[in-house]
């Protein structure tokens, strides 16, 4: 590794000699990057999770357009509603092949005395199975049947291993709101942030239990287009149509990446996220900091001694960088399988939606490059502002 | 170029600032011609250091004049005092070894800092001057498995490989024992004869005066003797 380093360099590898002088020094060094990289990992994962679950329900529908309600519509889940009329009125543009409205609301699933989990309802016409993921076309069908529910195995809190055979011909009963639900099939959907699964029932079922609501005001509209339709510019082109300020009108896409910045950005969980973030990436350079300064202040007299030998401050800085490359390219892998770990335990506990993408790992290796390089100069400033003399 | 190495006229040096300023130096004069070897001698506190490591770029000069090979280093930047350390050899009473570099890895840095050049004749080079100091049998050794003595003879070796105009010095007798310090300080001698390379030594030493061409001793700041014990062959005598 020496000889090879040498080369590389052009010098002889004072930054990886001196890392591997000192076993002990370099285990606790690497140890410190791991863990900055597991915070930093920790709290993106969170955010990633965050906007994972958010995008989730998102995926159920066929990516054409939304229309929501303009009021309070930052989230899909949001209780607004919007008069179906718009439906009708969107149908008369030639892009625009068919609709179907979309009716959520939230119930409490009673596990005993203390635990409850918090679903989520869509209400969904039993044959409208094109607006929605190929996957869920066959079972929406087997909703046409009065009181019937596809029922989320993935819903947090609640024992769903009894729900594993339903079928329509083998309903598994169950209460919700006050009434007797039969379980038809299941879906994996998940919980996230905002609740613990999602249940699917027919709009008449949805209006048997939550009377409250009624047909005429759907939750969301969706819209399927003709092939080749440009959604951006059928959405402007129906948003002319409608009086100003009555609907909001987005492809699903733009609709699912304008909740997930809003959530990330606009509400206090996404902010906390984010604000662990950035505090993981300040801890991960201090630790780096403290590492690699306490190591220039170990070698000072060496370096003093290269400085009067007549070497520049580029050859020092070469140096650090040196050895901050090499503490984040080794710290980084018990960093990453950490982290992995932390994950699966995490979506074990809780089933949000956290996982490792290779972007994020990417990320995160040279952000912990660059810190441990800015950490390095940083340590430097020492030595630089010094002459030779002072130092011995 | 003359025949002056070093030429040092009315050099005044202070340490601190206000009221805790102190003069260390009080119009320091002398020039050493090329290829000698000038001992410097005093009490501790005299000045000696401070007066090496200013002629050797080591700091900056405040005040009075310091030539060093027909450069002036008075109100020089940091890169002209960098280009001349090049020249130079040096050598300090701590061997300031890198602990993490073997022998030979710390003779090789006195050769890296003038580039990358041939690794293969930088080994070449640095196992032969550390065959020159006695240990030509330690080479892949890392200074932690040196005695004091051998870890001094590397820094020598370190000082020598590039074939510097000057060496400066400090002590580098302190830690050898009498038969090695007198091998060293001959090996100035001779380099000087040979190569015209030119040396100055702080210490304290009294084994070592009658090897040298000239001792100048320090006393609070100032040069209050300076003998002259021979001229170094084939070397014009500088100015007094």
């Amino acid at each position: 590794m020496t000889a090879f380093l040498a080369r590389l360099l052009g010098r002889l590898p004072i930054g990886y000699l001196q890392l591997m002088h000192n076993p002990g020094r370099l285990v606790a060094a690497l140890a410190g990057v791991a863990f900055a990289n597991v915070l930093v990992f920790v709290q993106l994962g969170l955010a990633g999770s965050m906007a994972e679950s958010v995008a989730i329900p998102y995926r159920l529908f066929q990516p054409d357009l939304l229309i929501l309600s303009p009021l309070e519509s930052e989230t899909l889940s949001d209780a607004s509603t919007l008069p179906r009329q718009r439906l009708f009125q969107a149908l008369v543009h030639p892009d625009v092949t068919g609709g179907t409205p979309i009716y959520m609301a939230r119930s409490t699933w009673l596990s005993g005395q203390d635990a409850s989990s918090s679903i989520q309802f869509f209400g969904l016409a039993p044959d409208a199975g094109e607006f929605f993921h190929d996957a869920l076309a066959g079972p929406l069908v087997s909703l046409s049947l009065s009181d019937t529910a596809l029922v989320d195995t993935l819903t947090r809190f609640v024992d769903m291993r009894s729900f594993a055979d339903a079928t329509p011909d083998a309903p598994v009963p169950f209460e919700m709101q006050g009434r007797q639900l039969g379980a038809v099939g299941t879906v994996s959907i998940g919980g996230g942030f905002g609740g613990d699964g999602v249940f699917l029932v027919s709009d008449q079922t949805f209006f048997h239990l939550f009377p409250g609501r009624s047909s005429a005001t759907p939750s969301h509209i969706l819209l399927a287009l003709a092939p080749g339709a440009d959604p951006g510019r059928v959405a402007d082109e129906l948003t002319r149509l409608y009086p100003p300020d009555t609907v909001r009108i987005r492809p699903v896409t733009t609709a699912m990446e304008a909740e997930v910045r809003y959530q990330m950005t606009e509400r206090p969980t996404g902010l906390i996220f984010a604000f662990g973030v950035a505090i993981g990436m300040v801890v991960g350079i201090v630790i780096a900091y403290q590492v690699l300064s306490a190591d220039v202040a170990d070698h000072l007299r060496e370096y003093a001694t290269f400085k009067a030998l007549g070497f520049r401050q580029g050859f020092f800085v070469g140096v650090i960088l040196e050895e901050a490359i090499i503490l984040a390219a080794i710290g980084f892998w018990p960093g990453l399988v950490f982290s992995q770990l932390f994950y699966q335990a995490l979506a074990y506990l809780t089933n949000i939606p956290i996982f490792m993408t290779p972007e994020r790992a990417v990320a995160v290796f040279v952000g912990t490059i660059l810190a441990c390089a800015l950490s390095g100069i940083l340590a430097m400033r020492k030595l630089a502002a010094a002459q030779p003399a002072d130092l011995f | 170029m003359t025949d002056t190495a070093i030429s040092v006229r009315g050099l005044n040096h202070f340490f601190g600032a206000g009221e805790a300023r102190k003069q260390a130096l009080f119009d320091v004069n002398i020039e050493v011609g090329r290829g000698s070897l000038t001992i410097l001698m005093g009490p501790s506190g005299s000045g000696k250091t401070t007066l090496l490591t200013l002629m050797g770029c080591l700091r900056e000069v405040h005040a009075g004049s310091v030539r060093l090979l027909d450069r002036e280093l008075f109100a020089s930047d940091e890169g002209t005092r960098i280009d001349m350390r090049r020249r130079l050899g040096f050598i300090f009473q701590a061997h300031n070894l890198h602990d993490s570099l073997t022998a030979r890895q710390n003779v090789m840095m006195g050769l890296q800092v003038h580039g990358r050049g041939d690794p293969a004749r930088h080994v070449q080079a640095a196992d032969h001057l550390l065959g020159l100091v006695g240990l030509g049998e330690r080479l892949t050794y890392l200074p932690g498995n040196l005695s004091g003595g051998q870890k001094q003879r590397v820094a020598i070796a370190r000082a020598l490989v590039s074939n510097p105009d000057i060496i400066f010095a400090d002590e580098p007798t302190a830690a050898l024992d009498k038969v090695s310090g007198m091998a060293a300080v001959r090996l100035f001698r001779d380099l000087g004869r040979t190569r015209g390379t030119t040396t100055v030594m702080v210490t304290h030493d009294p084994r070592i005066l009658d090897l040298a061409d000239r001792v100048v001793t320090l006393e609070d700041g100032r040069i209050v003797e300076d003998r002259r014990a021979s001229l170094p062959r084939n070397i014009t005598p500088g100015p007094a």
